[in-house]
């Protein structure tokens, strides 16, 4: 790729602490070597004394919406969002319009991320035709396309027909794929608003219960030890679930699970001023839950951090609860939430950043084979890897503010927190698609 | 006071305040002319997007008595009905001058939403919003017990008060639990446990599944209207089991003491919650909630529109 320069990245600090050079060149990591040595003629250095380097992340759950609801959000924007967050892969939920369940769509949407040139997309088949969950979607045909489809999902619905979990944990066998649950029982969340608690109680809306996401959780890690499948966890939300994960991770069980950044750090509380931007799904749940969930996430019961970034346009949330989308961005404030919520606290030292970032949701999605050679991400920050980097810097604090975000959604969470540190630059096999904390679009010249 | 959203919201003092006013504007509604000239000149949009028609004629009643111009806003058949948000709803009627914006909506929370966020300037009245609070029947079920058990004035400090039926589906439990519990009175709810809110814990009130163990102790019981339809989503079996378990009839009438008095938020279903016997009894005091609404809606729109600290 001609547009590629040489980047030198002077004095990062890797994962295990010590402070080194990279140099990325022809899409590689070229050479990692102690700060101050490096020395490559020609190279645009980057200053990154002080900075934090991670392999490019992995987001194992984005919702881009494209194709459908342009409205609110693009695979250009969506992945430019991904990239000022310090991506370099996004898994590209697939409750689009139409659903993700063809090969056709699917290598739509991988083909749209590839000409964006912001961050890889690696679209996620539906289980079932429509999300509707009567019959399997293609997912061979989905396996197979150019779009190599691995993680399988009718995300935003639950599989909940066990028959139908069992015949899809089974199928995806042929191709080492992963079905990643949305566990939430139906018969037990009509119409359900919000966690159900004394919040719920209080406030008038209709609960959400812990019960109906552990129920399904407990069910799918008992058929995939039945029928030997590994089984994904989407966004696990409560205390209770951790303990099952836990527990099937003890008995060996091929079991992974994610969390939210929101999970991480809000609570229902927040509900309580009947702003929907709190409204999500899993719904915010309590200060104890949100304490299970970090150290799940520290001991690695939870796998990976993943964003379910869900843009939504501005009437879906500026309307009265009841009303409103579930749904909350994510993907440019995850890094700074996961520094504050387990970095800063102790919880997660960089390398587990980088482990529960990058490298376990890659290995989840069958991204860290070598065989993919530039396309495989997640295999850290040794020379001879694709060049996938992200520079962070975690002493520079900022207030979100989501009109400034790149991404089309308003609905951050996190709008006028504080947040500790930002991401300074991404690099996307050597080229940088973020430099000083901004968007560097590909050469007008790129694939003319 | 800017907004009467809540009654959990309302401190020990405006809650006596408001019902000592409400007492005040009860005196008025025995003259001849029952007219104020107080809020003349001012507009109050009864925005209801829930049919209710008591409610929304109590609270015209009131504002016509302070000589307010009364707009009544009914969701169905206007342009919310074709798609339009209340957002959009509320900034109209804003442009179109409204003082105080008396709202009944099916969404819990929309009348903070229309507070919060700007949507109207004037003053916004929660005249029911979901399952979550109905703070008027509220002040006007604490009006009608301190006229009957505590002398018409002061606070309820001692009274025992059980608020019987559904508990989780009704706004009209959770405005009486907050509002009693900050005049002193203490609450018991009684309930199948269906139909008991899964957070109820957290409540300054006790529950019992036992109506006739609490019936003795009582000062008060106010019995919840439950609709029948709910059987069918498994909270009791049959509407003849829940009236056996919880529906007040005259054996049960016989349990209370003597002093105690009979409480409904209306509209009653005779034979299911509250038999003919109980409902038509001297100690149902049904209709005097009925009056004392009034009272206690012109209360809430004084305050709220020419109360200390809001004249403009």
């Amino acid at each position: 790729m001609s547009h590629t320069s040489t980047y030198l990245l002077r004095g990062a600090r890797l994962p295990d602490g010590t402070a080194a050079d990279l140099v990325l060149t022809g899409g590689t990591i070229a050479e990692v070597t102690g700060a101050g040595r490096a020395d490559v003629s020609g190279a645009t250095v980057v200053d990154a004394d002080g900075l934090q380097a991670l392999p490019g992340l992995v987001d194992l759950h984005t919702h881009l919406r494209e194709p459908g609801r342009e409205d609110a959000e693009t695979v250009e924007s969506g992945t430019r969002a991904a990239a000022a967050g310090g991506y370099t892969a996004v898994h590209a939920m697939a409750n689009t319009s139409p659903v993700a369940d063809t090969a056709g769509v699917v290598e739509q949407v991988y083909r749209l991320g590839q000409q964006a040139g912001w961050c890889d997309v690696r679209p996620v088949g539906a289980v079932t035709v429509g999300l509707e969950g009567s019959r399997l979607a293609e997912l061979g045909a989905m396996a197979t396309s150019t779009a190599r489809v691995r993680v399988f999902s009718d995300d935003g619905h639950c599989v909940s027909d066990p028959v139908l979990m069992r015949r899809a944990l089974e199928y995806v066998k042929a191709f080492d794929g992963v079905v990643a649950q949305h566990a939430q029982d139906p018969r037990l969340t009509e119409g359900a608003q919000m966690n159900e608690g004394e919040v719920s109680s209080v406030l008038g809306l209709t609960g959400w219960p812990a019960v109906a996401e552990e129920a399904v959780i407990a069910r799918d890690v008992l058929l995939a030890a039945h029928v030997g499948s590994r089984v994904h966890v989407c966004h696990v939300s409560t205390a209770g679930s951790v303990e099952i994960v836990r527990l099937a991770k003890q008995r060996g069980l091929p079991v992974t699970a994610e969390v939210t950044p929101h999970h991480l750090l809000l609570t229902d509380e927040l509900v309580r001023s009947y702003d929907p931007v709190y409204k999500v799904n899993p719904p915010l749940r309590t200060a104890a839950d949100v304490q299970a969930l970090r150290e799940a996430v520290a001991d690695g019961t939870v796998d990976c951090v993943a964003t379910d970034h869900a843009p939504h346009p501005t009437e879906s949330k500026d309307c009265e609860w009841a009303a409103a989308a579930m749904g909350m961005t994510g993907l440019e404030t995850a890094l700074a939430v996961v520094q504050q919520t387990l970095v800063d606290t102790g919880l997660l030292d960089w390398a587990g950043v980088a482990e529960r970032m990058s490298l376990a949701p890659a290995r989840i999605g069958r991204l860290d084979d070598p065989a993919l050679g530039g396309l495989a991400h997640g295999r850290g920050l040794a020379a001879g890897e694709p060049a996938h980097v992200t520079l962070y810097d975690p002493a520079a604090a900022w207030t979100v503010d989501p009109a400034t975000q790149q991404t089309s959604g308003r609905n951050s969470p996190f709008r006028g927190h504080q947040l500790p540190g930002r991401v300074v630059a991404t690099f996307l096999r050597g080229r940088a698609t973020v430099l000083e904390g901004r968007p560097v679009p590909l050469p007008e010249v790129y694939g003319a | 006071m800017k907004h009467l959203l809540s009654t959990a919201d309302l401190s020990h003092a405006d809650a006596v305040h408001l019902l000592d006013t409400a007492e005040q504007m009860a005196a008025t509604q025995q003259r001849e002319i029952k007219k104020l000239p107080t809020l003349r000149g001012r507009t109050v949009v009864n925005l209801f997007f829930e049919d209710s028609t008591r409610t929304r004629i109590s609270f015209e009643a009131a504002a016509k008595r302070l000589s307010a111009d009364v707009i009544n806003f009914s969701a169905k058949g206007s342009s919310v009905s074709k798609g339009e948000s209340l957002k959009d709803t509320a900034e109209t009627l804003q442009a179109m001058g409204a003082d105080a914006v008396v709202i009944r909506h099916p969404a819990s929370g929309a009348p903070h939403r229309l507070a919060a966020m700007g949507w109207t300037r004037g003053a916004v009245l929660n005249a029911g919003d979901g399952t979550h609070e109905h703070p008027t029947q509220a002040l006007l079920d604490a009006f009608t017990m301190r006229r009957h058990l505590a002398g018409g004035t002061g606070d309820l400090a001692g009274l025992r008060v059980a608020v019987v039926g559904d508990v989780l589906h009704s706004r009209v439990a959770r405005s009486n639990v907050h509002l009693l519990h900050t005049l002193g009175a203490s609450v018991v709810l009684v309930a199948p446990p269906t139909l008991v809110p899964f957070g109820v814990h957290g409540w300054p009130c006790e529950v019992s599944y036992d109506l006739d163990a609490v019936l003795p102790q009582l000062d008060a019981v106010m019995m919840l209207r439950v609709q029948g339809e709910r059987m069918n989503a498994a909270f009791f079996p049959s509407e003849r089991e829940y009236s056996r378990r919880y529906g007040l009839d005259a054996r049960r009438l016989g349990l209370l003491p003597d002093h105690a008095i009979v409480m409904h938020p209306g509209p009653m279903n005779r034979g299911l919650e509250i038999s003919a016997d109980a409902a038509d009894s001297g100690r149902a005091v049904v209709l005097d909630q009925v009056t004392n609404g009034v009272s206690v809606r012109m209360a809430a729109l004084y305050l709220l529109l020419a109360g200390e600290g809001n004249d403009t």
